[in-house]
Parts: structure tokens; sequence; C-alpha cells
């Protein structure tokens, strides 16, 4: 095959997915051969879900594999008392930009104005955009206008601000809020407190390791004896990954693996990570639901204060916050301990045009990506209500 | 709605600097946008890069795209010899 045929194979192909189902199989036969009969294998990224929910690849998992959904939507773990910041600073003089998924983030439980979307239709000012240098054309067309970003996500979305402010392109009439976080942090916190997880292999973010680089992931393997897989987002690459952990099951030799080498390197991206490292610095920090993680939360160095939000307007982080709604079991889909069918309000109060609990919020976040894929489970069995909404 | 988590392959057009900052022209499926150049290598006109939340962050290296036929191989061989 040549090169095109097989870019084309793994973009568009399903010969090969067939292909590494069957290995699956095989692979995974030989294991329960061996007593090795329940396997957990985490995906952690939110689009890795969406794949796999989307081209219903659990229902072609030999049933001693489960895929395990994991805290990999930087939405679903972003606090609720910065959302209720931002509501209060757009009906103050300032226009709040934010990216389209967080746009109705709901706040925390007691606040009156539930989102910067409740916020807009309130007479707030706030506009969704697709990206920073957006941000930075609307503040320099507007120059008398005071603008807050609220600037969301994991590394993936760091190096958007990190770049231009190391670059020293931000007009001044912007400020940034930061509520970025690393994901290693949260990796080693599941491993190291919620043992009930019980992972066998670990899907490790593709885009967010184009930043950090593969190598970023080495402490899976070395310190807790499981196998990290890189990997791409089509459904071939999910299925190697997958294919990929019950090998090195079978080799009895946990390993680090970059399946997604064509786009990942080991290093990372050096020029984002330069630019991340001279804007940000690393702070424990509250992610929604879970609690306080080590080192987790990036907030702007010192010589960057001018520009951020936190400093300037006094708006203090804390984690003593009530932000998850009663009956939402958001805590536990993020780490991987229930399903979005095990929530009572799926479906019924918590809806993706009325979300209850983040994780019905961004686009990746689980119960969402469940919402409006009715997964072709077999391990779950389908809800009519969810039928009957479609 | 363009996802901010979504990572989508584009092809470049040209890269200029703009404002202090090194922008990309990309073609992501036809439709035409600028975005940061944030990527670590040199990138050219007719590369291709992963776009994410307005971001080149990395070049598609074309070389490795076998890496996932070769990963194969070596399960194909484990199989065999376990
Ligand atoms: S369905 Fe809604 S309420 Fe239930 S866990 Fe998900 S986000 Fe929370
Ligand atoms: S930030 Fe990137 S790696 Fe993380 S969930 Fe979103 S798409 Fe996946």
């Amino acid at each position: 095959m040549d090169l095109a045929a097989r870019v084309k194979e793994i973009y568009e192909g399903y010969n090969s997915s067939i292909r590494v189902v069957e290995f699956i199989n095989k692979v995974s036969k030989r294991l329960s051969e061996r007593g090795i009969k329940a396997i957990n294998i985490m995906d952690f990224c939110g689009t890795h879900e969406w794949t796999i929910v989307h081209y219903g690849l659990r229902s072609l998992m030999p049933k001693e594999v489960s895929l395990v959904a994991g805290p990999g939507c930087p939405i679903c773990i972003t606090p609720g008392l910065y959302v209720d910041y931002m509501v209060k600073l757009s009906f103050e003089g300032f226009k709040i930009l934010t990216y389209g998924d967080a746009y109705k983030l709901p706040g925390t439980t007691n606040s009156r104005v539930k989102s910067l979307y409740q916020a807009k239709a309130l007479g707030g000012e706030v506009e969704v955009v697709y990206s920073f240098i957006d941000v930075i054309r609307i503040a320099r067309e507007n120059s008398l206008k005071n603008y807050v970003f609220f600037s969301v996500g994991f590394e993936t979305t760091m190096p958007a601000v990190a770049i231009p402010l190391y670059s020293n392109a931000v007009p001044r009439n912007i400020m940034v809020f930061t509520a970025h976080r690393y994901t290693p942090p949260v990796m080693k916190y599941l491993f190291d407190e919620v043992r009930e997880v019980n992972l066998s292999g670990v899907i490790a973010p593709g885009h967010v390791s184009t930043i950090i680089g593969s190598s970023a992931w080495s402490f899976i393997p070395r310190d807790y004896k499981v196998t990290a897989v890189v990997a791409g987002f089509e459904p071939v690459d999910v299925l190697a990954a997958v294919l990929i952990v019950l090998k090195q099951l079978l080799v009895n030799r946990p390993a680090l693996v970059n399946e997604y080498a064509r786009v990942v390197k080991p290093e990372g991206n050096t020029y984002a990570l330069r630019a991340m490292n001279e804007v940000f610095e690393r702070v424990d920090s509250y992610w929604r639901g879970i609690g306080v993680i080590k080192e987790s939360g990036a907030v702007f160095k010192d010589k960057y204060r001018e520009y951020d939000a936190a400093s300037q307007l006094g708006l203090k982080d804390s984690a003593v916050v009530e932000d998850v709604a009663p009956g939402c079991r958001c805590s536990e889909v993020v780490l991987g301990l229930s399903k979005p069918t095990d929530c009572p309000l799926f479906m019924a109060a918590c809806t993706p045009e009325n979300p209850v609990g983040p994780c019905m919020v961004g686009s990746e976040g689980t119960c969402r990506i469940w919402a409006e894929n009715p997964p072709l489970l077999t391990d779950v069995e389908l809800d009519h209500s969810i039928l009957r909404k479609r | 709605m363009m996802y901010m988590c979504l990572g989508v392959p584009a092809r470049v057009l040209n890269v200029e600097s703009k404002g202090g900052l090194s922008i990309a022209k990309v073609s992501i499926g036809g439709i035409v946008k600028e975005v940061i150049n944030a990527s670590s290598e040199p990138i050219a006109p007719g590369d291709y890069v992963i776009v994410h939340a307005g971001m080149a962050i990395s070049k598609i290296d074309e070389g490795e795209v076998e890496a996932i036929f070769k990963i194969w191989g070596e399960v194909e061989k484990v199989i065999e010899s376990s």
C-alpha cells in the first residue's frame, strides 16, 4: 500500500478495525485461559470516549474487557465558583469571552444565575469565541472595552494564551482568568487514592500528549506497573490501544507505547512547553466533584500579573464550595466509578438542553456523550426514556 | 459550533507573522481559518497539522503513519509465539 492509501485506511478504513477486533478477541481468550478475566482499561480523554460511544466500540469488546471513561473533560471538573465569578463580572462592565463548552456550565448550587448562558439572557455581557485569537481580535477592535477571557482546559488549551502572552502580543484591555489543569497529577491521584477503579491499562490523551510529550506518562508503567498507550482518535487507534494493553498483559510487561507517533513526540511540543513554563506555575488546585489535587492547577507567574484576572480583580480560589447538584453522580462518573446510566437523573431531570451536572455540559462530558449517542452496549440496558426522546 | 477539545487535521496554506505572532492559514476540510502556529517544528504550505483550540499544535509526521502498522505486526508475532 502506498502512503496515501495507508493514511486513508487509518482515517476511513474499516478493514483494519475488523482485524484489530479479531486480535483483541484472540488475546483476551488467551488471557482468560490464564485466569486474567477482568480487564479494566481507562480511556482518560473525552474525545476517546466520544469515539468509543459513537462507533459503539464497547459492544465489540469481549466480556472480559471493560472500557472505563476517565476524567478527561476539562469542563466537567472546572469549579462552579469560577463560573459564579465570571457571571458576576459580566454584570459589572466586563465582557466575558469563553469557549462554547463553558457557556452552559453551572455555577455553584446556591448561585441565582446558573450559568454564563443565563447571565447573557439576563443582560450580562458574554460572548462565545472559538479561540484566543478571536479574543485578541475583538479586544483590538474595541480598545476602550475591558475583556476577561475565561480560559478553561487541560494542557491543550494552555498554549493558546501562553504563546501570545510570551510573545507580547496581547492587548492591555484583556485579562485572563485561568481555570487550567494539568492531567498527569489527576492520573496519579486515580492510582493513589481511587484504588477501586483497579486499572489494567490506560489510554492516555492524544492531544494533551502532543503538548506534554508521550514521556510524561512514563510514571504509569514505572510506578504502577500498568501499561499506558498514547492513542489517536480514530476508531482503529482506540482499538489498537486496547490491543496493545492486552498484548502487554500477555507478555506480562507493563509499558508505555506511543500509538499516535504520527502526531505525538516523546518530548512533546517544546515550543508550547517553553511558553507555558514561562507564563504559568503549578499550584494545588480543586477539581470539581473530585477534590484538591497536588500541583494540578496553572496560575500566572508574577511577571504576568497585569493580565491575571484573579490577582487584578481579587478572585480568590477556594475549594470549599457547593458545586455538585443534589443527586448528580458526576464525581463518580469522572473517576470511572459510575456510568451515566447509573445516575437516576440521566435523561430525566438532566439533559443536554437542561444540564444538572457539569458532565452533561461540555461536548466531552461523559454524560453528554452518552446522551447524544445512545450507546449500542451489551452491558447497559438501553433506557426507554432515551429512545422516546430521540 | 467548534468545540474546544476537538483536534482536527488541516492542510497549511501559508504561514506569516502578524501582530507579533506566527499565524498559519489552514484549510480544515475546505474551511479556511487563521490559527496560531504553535508547532515546535517549522511548517510550510502543503504540510498537514493538527488544529486544536485555534492553534496548530503539531505537524503530522507522514513517516510515522506506519507506526500503527508496525505495532500490529509485533502483536501478531506475540500471539503466535505465546
Ligand atoms: S446525568 Fe447529569 S446529574 Fe447525572 S451524573 Fe451526569 S451530569 Fe450529573
Ligand atoms: S483536552 Fe484534548 S486530550 Fe483532553 S479531553 Fe479534550 S481533546 Fe481529549
